[in-house]
């Protein structure tokens, strides 16, 4: 994530000097400028009302913004042909903060509704779709009509059809807010996991818990504006540059960088398999090293 | 959570469109009407024109001779004498004199019987046949026969009836022109309501619409789902309508109505026109509910990006 406003030079999302308003109302978001970096991972913040829907549906091309640019795997949007939309649409899984279920639509045809849009047959999907419900623990719900499910299983139906496409931005609102810390943690753990596989992730949420569990850039909205903090792990490094400056070297205090064990992209394939959750929250929790390592560099330039 | 091999759900996947559960049996009852309506004036109509023809080629295809009672002429010698002059034009197929009897006949109703004096002159007929093409242009013929009956001094003139003919035409031409403004109205009006109950059925699932849209589904995907329910709607209700439409028609023509009460009402003939129609009657329906369903979705997609 960017601290000063488009460095990468090719985001999958940027936004430059966005402004949006809901009909003739008061502009409700102004000014944001921020570039979302391929394979990004970042929190969305803000008291309630603050805008982070809104945000959001600029960014998964439900709204367009009154003034300013925002582009989208390069395109324009504002120009966007309108046939052009349903392919950008594919890339983008959305994890809707009311989770829009097709009530009458089983969980498994729920899930499977971005494939049956894009034109693959039953057979082709059937088999992912079944393991991924049983990785977010709907083994046994696959049948279940939404509304027969709790709030939680729904939100977890939400966020398997969300990301059942392999979307390369996955966008989340509040996808933890119904669930207990044990499964938000392996909600959690599973956007991680696509994160490291690539898609560029922003999960707007109120829980802090949450968002200390990973050491990503944190946008906060407030009052229309958007202020970005960087990853904790950047912010320490500076302070301890700071620090160094002021100090003598050898009294510099020991950092505190967490840095784990970065696991492959076939452990994490093997770890979507057969998962204790709690190991899940484990690993979840070393998550944020990662980051560090290798987008560190785009992202804190 | 643990299951070693998770089994997808056999059978196949559930229809995006949620089952109609009713919501759509009101449209379904007042499209069925309303087709069925179009329907009875469309036969109407056709059966007005029908009728009129009928009547109009058996008014055109006679002319009457009347002579009327001179001094000094026998009347019916001169009538015997018309029908032969008659008989040696071309065109004709048969004269047939009336007799005074005839004439009284025709009286009777107005005057009652036996109040005539025997010896009161009367006006007598020849009813001339014409051959079935030579009717109506054949002008010429009846001035000719008009001038060969004056050559024989008799006070006889001829009608060709035109002026009925011409009214039946005009009774007809109304009656139909009223059967087809009618099928206007109510095609129309099968359309609007179609189009608002697509439109209301498209509002009642805009959660079906959300979610596909935002999935990635193409606005044809979407507007095709729609398309195809009311298409299916539109051709059943249709079938309804047309079937009671026929029901009715051959109804009437069973039934022992009198012949000027059945001239508005459609008569069962099963030729191509009548099959046609109604034939064609779902096939409108259905594609008119697709039309609007299809239009309703479109604009609806478009107030969305
Ligand atoms: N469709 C809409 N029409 C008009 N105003 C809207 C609409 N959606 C949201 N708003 C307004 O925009 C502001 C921001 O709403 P938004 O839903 O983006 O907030 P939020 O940060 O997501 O809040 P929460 O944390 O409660 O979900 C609110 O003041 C809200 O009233
Ligand atoms: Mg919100």
């Amino acid at each position: 994530m960017t601290a000063s406003p488009h460095s990468d030079p090719e985001p999958v999302v940027r936004f430059d000097n966005v402004g949006m308003r809901y009909g003739r109302g008061p502009e409700i978001l102004r000014d944001l400028s921020f570039d979302l970096p391929r394979g990004s991972f970042q929190f969305l913040t803000g008291p309630s009302g603050a805008g982070k829907t809104s945000l959001l549906k600029l960014i998964y091309l439900a709204a367009k913004p009154s003034r300013g640019l925002i582009s989208c795997f390069g395109r324009d949007v504002a120009t966007l042909p309108r046939d052009e939309l349903p392919d950008l649409r594919r890339r983008i899984g959305v994890v809707f903060q009311e989770f829009r279920l097709l009530n009458h639509l089983s969980v498994f045809d729920n899930v499977s509704l971005p494939l049956r849009v894009a034109g693959k047959k039953r057979s082709e999907y059937a088999e992912d779709v079944a393991e991924l419900l049983a990785w977010v623990g709907l083994g046994d719900k696959m049948s279940a009509l939404p509304p027969t499910l709790s709030g939680g299983e729904q939100q977890r139906v939400a966020i398997a059809r969300a990301v059942v496409g392999q979307p390369e931005i996955l966008i989340a609102d509040e996808p933890t807010g119904n669930v207990d810390p044990e499964m938000g943690m392996r909600l959690l753990r599973l956007f991680a996991e696509l994160n490291k596989l690539g898609t560029t992730i922003v999960i707007a949420t109120h829980d802090l818990q949450l968002v200390r569990m990973v050491d990503a850039p944190v946008m906060t909205l407030a009052n229309g504006h958007l202020h970005i903090r960087p990853p904790r792990s950047q912010r320490q490094r500076e302070a301890e540059l700071r620090e160094a400056e002021r100090r003598d070297a050898d009294d510099r205090p020991t950092a505190t960088v967490p840095m784990g064990p970065e696991p492959s992209a076939q452990d994490a394939a093997d770890d979507l398999d057969d998962e204790d959750p709690m190991d899940a929250v484990a690993r979840a929790m070393e998550m944020p090293d990662e980051d560090d390592t290798d987008d560190g560099e785009d992202r804190d330039a | 959570m643990h299951d070693d091999l998770p089994r997808p759900p056999s059978g196949g996947s559930g229809r995006l469109l949620p089952p109609d559960a009713g919501r759509d049996r009101p449209l379904f009852l007042v499209a069925a009407i309303l087709v069925f309506l179009a329907c009875i004036a469309a036969l109407g109509a056709r059966g007005a024109w029908h009728q009129a023809q009928n009547w109009t080629t058996e008014l055109e295809s006679s002319l009457t001779i009347q002579i009327r009672p001179v001094d000094g002429r026998d009347t019916e010698a001169d009538t015997q004498r018309a029908a032969e002059i008659a008989r040696g034009m071309p065109g004709v197929q048969a004269a047939t004199p009336r007799t005074r009897e005839d004439a009284l006949a025709l009286l009777t109703p107005w005057l009652g019987e036996g109040n005539l004096p025997d010896d009161l002159p009367l006006p007598l007929m020849v009813d001339v046949e014409l051959e079935p093409r030579a009717a109506r242009d054949d002008r010429v013929a009846i001035s000719d026969l008009q001038a060969r009956l004056d050559a024989e001094g008799m006070a006889a003139s001829v009608d060709d009836h035109s002026r009925w003919a011409r009214a039946v035409r005009r009774a007809a031409g109304t009656a139909q022109t009223l059967g087809l403004s009618l099928l206007a109205l109510l095609t129309g009006a099968a359309a609007a309501v179609i189009a608002f109950a697509a439109r209301a059925s498209l509002a009642a699932r805009t959660d079906v619409i959300d979610a596909l849209h935002l999935c990635g589904a193409e606005d044809r995907f979407i507007a095709g789902l729609f398309q195809r329910r009311f298409f299916m709607l539109g051709v059943k209700s249709g079938l309804v309508g047309a079937l009671f439409a026929a029901l009715v028609s051959i109804g009437v023509s069973f039934s022992q109505s009198p012949a000027d009460m059945a001239f508005f009402l459609p008569r069962w003939a099963a030729n191509p026109f009548e099959l046609i129609l109604l034939g064609a009657a779902p096939l409108l329906a259905g594609l008119t509910s697709a039309l609007s369903a299809r239009l309703a979705v479109a604009s609806d997609l478009r107030g969305r990006w």
